[in-house]
């Protein structure tokens, strides 16, 4: 007999292809889905499709030549990568960072973190069916890409960071823009309570949706916003200090519950958290050099392998490194936050609606770019 | 402290790789000495027996404190403390491949979980080797597993049933380096088209 006749109809099965070409994907990746109806059976995601072989990449040119590279992986958070691998062979090589470049380097990363929390804010309250909050993130959002722009040079693929220092020194209207963009901040963020974390309808969309238990966070890797709001308290920069992040003040916010609106509120009171290092960091901003004083033109780490954890907007960015003493890496791996974020997707996604996984989605925070490389 | 902790239960992988050796008789009494007096410890039913072992450990110690001499000369295999601050993490375990899936156990049994799976070629050795990181959530401390295996044949068993996370990382392993993770659910390419046959990462691959 034929087995498609012999199916019971109550157990039929179907395949759904959500994406490529998804906005509620944002960017290119595919998930392959095997529905009962409106509920999940399975999910698959198809990965790779800009997938560039950073890491090949890595082993073909200098390792100044790379520094690029690192802006075009996660390019919601690009200052992480570059902190992550300039941090890594600064490690490798042992190359002394100025106090003061350390100080620049923490401004601007958690500037470009609060920046990557407004875009994924807006984002997914527009993955829900929220539109204006988009608006609203991407005015606050403009503020500190000027803001790193008059520094940096660029609005989105930052290279500000150098071997043993950084390219450029602020200017005073950095630092009194800075804190104005606080002062803003800080009136605008009760305003997003009033306006979607309070609302009903979003508390009804995230709520016990989508819920990551400890364990299931651990087995797959998880870190990052996504492991914090599964109650586990894990952050790099306070578990793992590097650059000068253990002379601030700051909380790591941790929900228990594991669910959507766990991670939603981790990632809120991160604004604020980072708000709060970057007030400390101008308050306590070094005079001295931002370079050292012979620059570094030649990288040549002794021969061996390295690691380098960073916190990036996204969870624990690492990049090991393999030298074999030559001036261009002889491996290099990098270690994306959201692909072990992503990989749970489908043991977590079993069993909701189709709509619910999309929350479940969207509060994991994906940038392909960064989870293909 | 974990770091001990974890650094005594690895090192217990390396017991019957040293008896499998052509170890010297000296030191394969010294293991098993060691043996018999960990079974004492671990069962302290067997009373009638710890008299003899704790004088057996007592003759033991002056031999163990000779011992560290000839065996830093020697370099045995076994878990290796790092620089933290030159290197990035603490413990550097070098394992046979068949090894890894009880070292994975063992770091998953004490709530490890997993950073990243890294292939390097080390195509001069004709091997390739596969680096495992791992990490603790509450306490910082950054075991490195590495193990290498033929380059002709490559093959490893998959630690993706105790680590689910694995399995992304071995089959991206498995796209770049062409490394079989024996017992793997699915070794599809991930990140490479569907239909790739080749593995970018190797030393030899020619675009």
């Amino acid at each position: 007999m034929n087995g498609l006749l012999q199916q019971d109809v109550n157990q039929e099965t179907f395949t759904l292809n959500l994406g490529p070409q998804h906005p509620a994907t944002h960017g290119v990746l595919r998930v392959k889905l095997v529905m009962d109806g409106e509920y999940i059976v399975q999910a698959e995601p198809v990965l790779g499709y800009i997938h560039r072989m950073h890491e090949k990449m890595g082993e073909n040119r200098t390792w100044v030549k790379f520094l690029p590279n690192c802006g075009r992986m996660d390019y919601l958070c690009a200052l992480s990568y570059n902190h992550g691998y300039v941090a890594a062979l600064e490690r490798a090589a042992g190359i002394e960072v100025p106090e003061r470049a350390e100080y620049l380097r923490v401004i601007t990363v958690e500037l470009n973190r609060i920046s990557s929390h407004l875009l994924w804010f807006g984002a997914f309250v527009l993955d829900l069916g929220g539109f204006t909050p988009l608006l609203y993130a991407f005015d606050d959002r403009e503020h500190i890409l000027d803001l790193l722009e008059s520094v940096t040079g660029s609005r989105l693929t930052y290279c500000y960071f150098r071997f043993g220092g950084v390219y450029n020194d602020i200017e005073d209207s950095f630092i009194t823009g800075t804190r104005e963009f606080i002062k803003r901040m800080r009136k605008r963020m009760p305003m997003y309570d009033a306006l979607v974390t309070k609302n009903i309808i979003l508390i009804k969309r995230l709520k016990d949706i989508g819920p990551i238990s400890k364990d299931m966070a651990r087995r797959y890797g998880a870190t990052g916003p996504v492991a914090r709001g599964s109650g586990i308290n894990y952050d790099v920069r306070k578990n793992e200090p590097y650059s000068v992040y253990s002379e601030f003040d700051f909380d790591v916010p941790v929900y228990e519950e594991g669910d959507s609106m766990a991670r939603y509120m981790v990632r809120m009171d991160e604004i604020e958290q980072s708000m709060r290092i970057i007030e400390q960091a101008l308050d306590k901003l070094p005079e001295g050099e931002i370079k050292p004083k012979k620059a570094v033109k030649m990288v040549k780490p002794e021969k061996g392998d390295y690691y380098h954890a960073v916190e990036a907007a996204r969870g624990s960015f690492g990049v090991r490194l393999v030298s074999d003493g030559k001036n261009q890496a002889y491996r290099l791996k990098l270690r994306s936050p959201t692909y072990s974020n992503l990989s749970l997707f489908d043991e977590a996604s079993r069993g909701m609606l189709l709509p619910d996984a999309l929350a479940l989605m969207g509060s994991l925070d994906l940038v392909i770019p960064e989870i293909d490389r | 402290m974990l770091l001990a902790r974890i650094k005594e239960a690895l090192s217990s992988l390396y017991e019957d790789i040293q008896e499998t050796q052509e170890a010297p008789e000296a030191v394969k009494d010294e293991a098993a000495g060691k043996v018999e007096t960990a079974a004492a410890d671990a069962a302290p039913a067997a009373e009638f027996q710890t008299e003899e072992s704790a004088a057996e450990q007592e003759e033991a110690k002056p031999e163990e404190a000779e011992e560290p001499a000839a065996e830093a000369a020697k370099a045995p295999p076994g878990p290796k403390e790092t620089d933290y601050t030159a290197k990035g993490y603490h413990l550097d375990v070098d394992l046979p491949p068949d090894k890894v899936t009880a070292a994975a156990e063992i770091l998953n049994n004490e709530n490890f979980f997993l950073e990243t799976i890294t292939g390097v070629d080390w195509i001069d050795e004709q091997q390739l080797e596969v680096v495992y990181d791992f990490n603790h959530f509450d306490e910082l401390c950054r075991v490195v597993i590495r193990t290498r295996t033929d380059r002709n044949n490559p093959e490893i068993p998959t630690i993706s049933h105790i680590y689910q996370g694995a399995n992304w990382h071995e089959r991206e392993t498995h796209d770049f380096f062409g490394i079989k993770f024996v017992g793997h659910p699915d070794l599809s390419p991930l990140l490479l088209p569907e239909d790739a046959d080749f593995h970018p990462l190797l030393k030899d691959f020619k675009a």
